[in-house]
């Protein structure tokens, strides 16, 4: 058993940091929350896989980094602790560049993993739909084949990278006769093409990161279908497994973390500073230790990955585990504010860039996207524990 | 990064499981906890001959010379089968101090008697308040010739009145500062002017009251330098709490393993109540509160293993230990229903144990509070 990093990690953790350190410094962007979803910044990108830092644990043979899982959680806890704007690159990065490697024929490979890893792909995910979204396996868009291709018509909502998105990868019926689940297809094409429109969807926090997105008799190629068709329902589900395996579920507000405790530090009631009081402390340390406990299970999931297996229960309790964090630390800030927790950003008298209140509400969300907590418990117990399904 | 045990470690693990399950059934714990001594003394015996009293002692003294990390693996084990005995005192709070703060004279004059299984140990530390403070020590030792005279009562210690030796934390002086004029003697438990009284606790450990009226201790016996003792002293209370997490680990993981059996095996309405999602969402909170236990538990085992500072991860832990394993038993209490509440069930065992061993050295808020301080707040 070992606790520590290597060497190299260690040098290559440091290299993260003084890149966005440097970045941060010379003003290219501001250390925001969740920024690994609504931080879209297309230049940040580029920049990005310039190092070679996106599809970091992608296959060298295919032109990925050929690193472990467990180096790419170092790369992207340092990003989300800088909240870094890694939202065009961060759900390619993250997860469909693994559908590709693992489902997508040699030409695919060859023709989007390299647009991906140049930071010029910024992929929405099309998945949940107005009445199919935990149970997925319900969806409605079809894919009707035809002699050159698909054609595709449906509605999908909550699709990521909305403003900048160029490509889609989303799942279609492509058997309606089949039972549900192995009915449906994986895809993956560029939206620019008619057909394809664009609504934003205004979230509780009043941000546009997401959209609907209206496939009206969309023609796509082929070579826009990933692995075999009617077998995407499976293919997906280990997908899933990355979308849920990461530190974002943990660190989205991590900069929310850090400037709290600074606050704390630095804010006096009464002369005497806010982190002294008894309450506001144990609070803190509260933060402190269930952050540390979701970071080993986080980090625990890198780990399985890097065996080979398919981290389904570790990611989901890591998942489920880290959202009630983030929701926690949400509530104790708003809580430690206490009135000044309720301004915004941008009114007289907002602390801390009212990131408290802008938390707190987008914390809502985080149980819910990318598999609810109830879904992932399901699994926890099920697939962990065996009980019956 | 890794998450796995090395060969050996696995080895003692599955070897610590096996006689512990044989040897120390539900059955044999009732009986254990119903005599006065509160442990088998032939069973201590096959301890110390399996070399676990000796495990981390070096072996020039008769040990093994293995680490904390490989101690920590027994420890496991022991909570996971609710082992009564004075096995965590002799080891945690008897051999580490000596192995650590000893003179070459008192190490080859108690290891290896603790090794071969001779000498049971004890610390005395908790006073009335039952705080784990420097403030809380009022138990003196003045010095009278080349010898110190002991008083004071102590509260909560371990297995003191089978214990061959106690170690007592007591004030040579005052001073403005309470954490100044703290020194640590090694008592010889037959001294005249020892009285120790049984506690009745949750989980039927023995715990003793020891009350020091003029006991005499000779020079030769304070353990590290006089006046200096209470830096040394929250070294042991890091290493007991930690220790404790253990134990905790071990324990509530036989707990979950239990309910998980018993929400499969139950059946009302015509189906295994594991079959209900509610029942399904609380094992899986009782999963996940210890499987964060286990890693954050390792990681502060590695640490002190490593020789490298773990304050904080210990606390971590076993503030994580205190409060996950309420959460854990009360769902496991809610899952077993009503058979869980009698003391026929097996659940009980380790109910008791359990918060038995979350208050001692430390609570949840002695815990923070340490983590509040390492953060800089």
């Amino acid at each position: 058993m070992d606790f520590k990093f290597t060497v190299e990690q260690e040098r290559f953790r440091q290299e993260v940091v003084d890149f966005l350190q440097d970045e941060i410094k010379r003003g290219l962007w501001k250390p925001t929350c969740d920024a690994w979803i609504q931080g879209q910044d297309p230049s940040f990108t580029k920049r990005v896989a310039a190092k070679g830092w996106i599809g970091l644990s992608w296959p060298k043979e295919l032109g990925g980094g050929g690193r472990s899982a467990v180096d790419r959680m170092i790369l992207t806890e340092e990003m989300l602790r800088y909240g870094a704007p890694a939202a065009c690159h961060w759900f390619a990065d993250r997860q469909i560049g693994n559908a590709i490697i693992h489902y997508g024929n040699e030409e695919q490979k060859r023709t989007w993993l390299p647009l991906i890893m140049r930071g010029e792909a910024y992929v929405g995910l099309g998945l949940s739909e107005p009445d199919a979204a935990s149970d997925l396996a319900s969806i409605k868009t079809r894919a009707i084949e035809t002699d050159d291709g698909f054609i595709i018509d449906g509605q999908k909502v909550w699709t990521s990278c909305a403003k900048y998105m160029n490509y889609i990868y989303l799942i279609a019926r492509t058997d309606p006769n089949a039972p549900k689940h192995r009915g449906i297809s994986e895809f993956f094409f560029s939206t620019d093409r008619p057909g394809v429109t664009l609504t934003p969807t205004i979230d509780i926090t009043g941000s546009e990161a997401w959209c609907e997105t209206f496939l009206d008799q969309v023609k796509v190629p082929k070579s826009a279908l990933i692995g075999e068709k009617n077998r995407g329902f499976y293919q997906v589900v280990n997908q899933l497994d990355y979308e849920r395996a990461g530190l974002e579920r943990l660190m989205g507000n991590y900069p929310l973390y850090e400037t709290l405790k600074l606050f704390c530090k630095e804010t006096k009631r009464r002369g005497v500073p806010l982190c002294k009081d008894p309450d506001i402390r144990h609070k803190l340390a509260q933060l402190e230790i269930e952050f540390e406990v979701g970071r080993l299970l986080t980090y625990r999931v890198a780990l399985v990955i890097d065996e080979g297996r398919a981290p389904n229960l570790e990611a989901a309790m890591a998942k489920a585990y880290s959202t009630a964090y983030e929701q926690h630390l949400a509530m104790l800030a708003i809580e430690i504010l206490g009135l000044y927790g309720s301004l915004w950003e941008d009114s007289k008298y907002a602390v801390i860039n009212g990131m408290a209140t802008h938390s707190y509400l987008a914390s809502k969300g985080y149980s819910l996207q990318a598999g609810t907590s109830e879904i992932l418990r399901n699994i926890i117990a099920q697939r962990g524990l065996g009980l019956p399904a | 990064m890794d998450l796995k045990l090395k060969e050996e470690q696995e080895m003692l693990k599955t070897m610590a499981r096996d006689f512990l399950t044989n040897k120390f059934p539900k059955t044999v714990i009732k009986e254990i906890q119903a005599d006065e001594k509160g442990y088998s003394m032939p069973l201590w015996k096959e301890m110390a001959d399996l070399g676990w009293q000796g495990l981390i002692i070096p072996e020039k003294y008769g040990g093994n010379g293995m680490t904390f990390q490989d101690l920590s693996i027994l420890l496991e084990e022991m909570g996971r089968a609710c082992m009564p005995g004075p096995f965590f005192a002799t080891v945690i709070l008897g051999a580490y101090p000596i192995m650590e703060n000893g003179t070459e004279d008192q190490k080859e004059k108690y290891l290896p008697g603790i090794a071969s299984g001779k000498f049971i140990f004890t610390m005395a530390i908790n006073e009335l308040d039952g705080q784990y403070d420097a403030a809380s020590i009022e138990c003196e030792a003045n010095p009278d010739g080349n010898d110190f005279i002991l008083n004071g009562t102590k509260l909560f210690v371990p297995y003191a009145h089978v214990a061959d030796y106690i170690i007592c934390v007591a004030r040579t002086g005052k001073s403005a500062d309470p954490e100044s004029n703290i020194s640590i003697f090694i008592v010889d438990a037959g001294s005249s002017g020892i009285n120790t009284t049984v506690l009745k606790t949750i989980d039927n450990e023995k715990l003793c009251e020891v009350v020091f009226n003029n006991v005499r201790v000779p020079r030769e016996n304070l353990l590290g330098e006089i006046n200096r003792g209470w830096k040394y002293v929250e070294k042991v209370i890091e290493r007991a709490a930690l220790a404790k997490c253990c134990e905790i680990l071990g324990a509530m993981q036989s707990a979950l393993e239990m309910t998980v059996q018993y929400a499969k095996d139950r059946k009302q309405f015509d189906q295994p109540i594991g079959k209900f999602q509610i029942i399904q969402h609380y094992c899986a909170n009782m999963f996940t509160d210890v499987e964060g236990l286990k890693y954050v538990t390792y990681q502060a085992v590695w640490l002190q293993s490593e020789g490298l500072p773990s304050m904080r991860e210990t606390s971590i832990a076993k503030a994580w230990a205190n409060e996950a394993s309420d959460r854990v038993m009360a769902l496991a209490h809610q899952i077993h229903g009503a058979i869980g509440v009698t003391i026929d069930h097996d659940l009980q065992y380790y109910t008791k144990r359990i918060k038995a061993a979350t208050l001692s050295f430390g609570d949840s808020h002695y815990h923070r509070e340490i983590v509040a301080s390492q953060m800089g707040l």
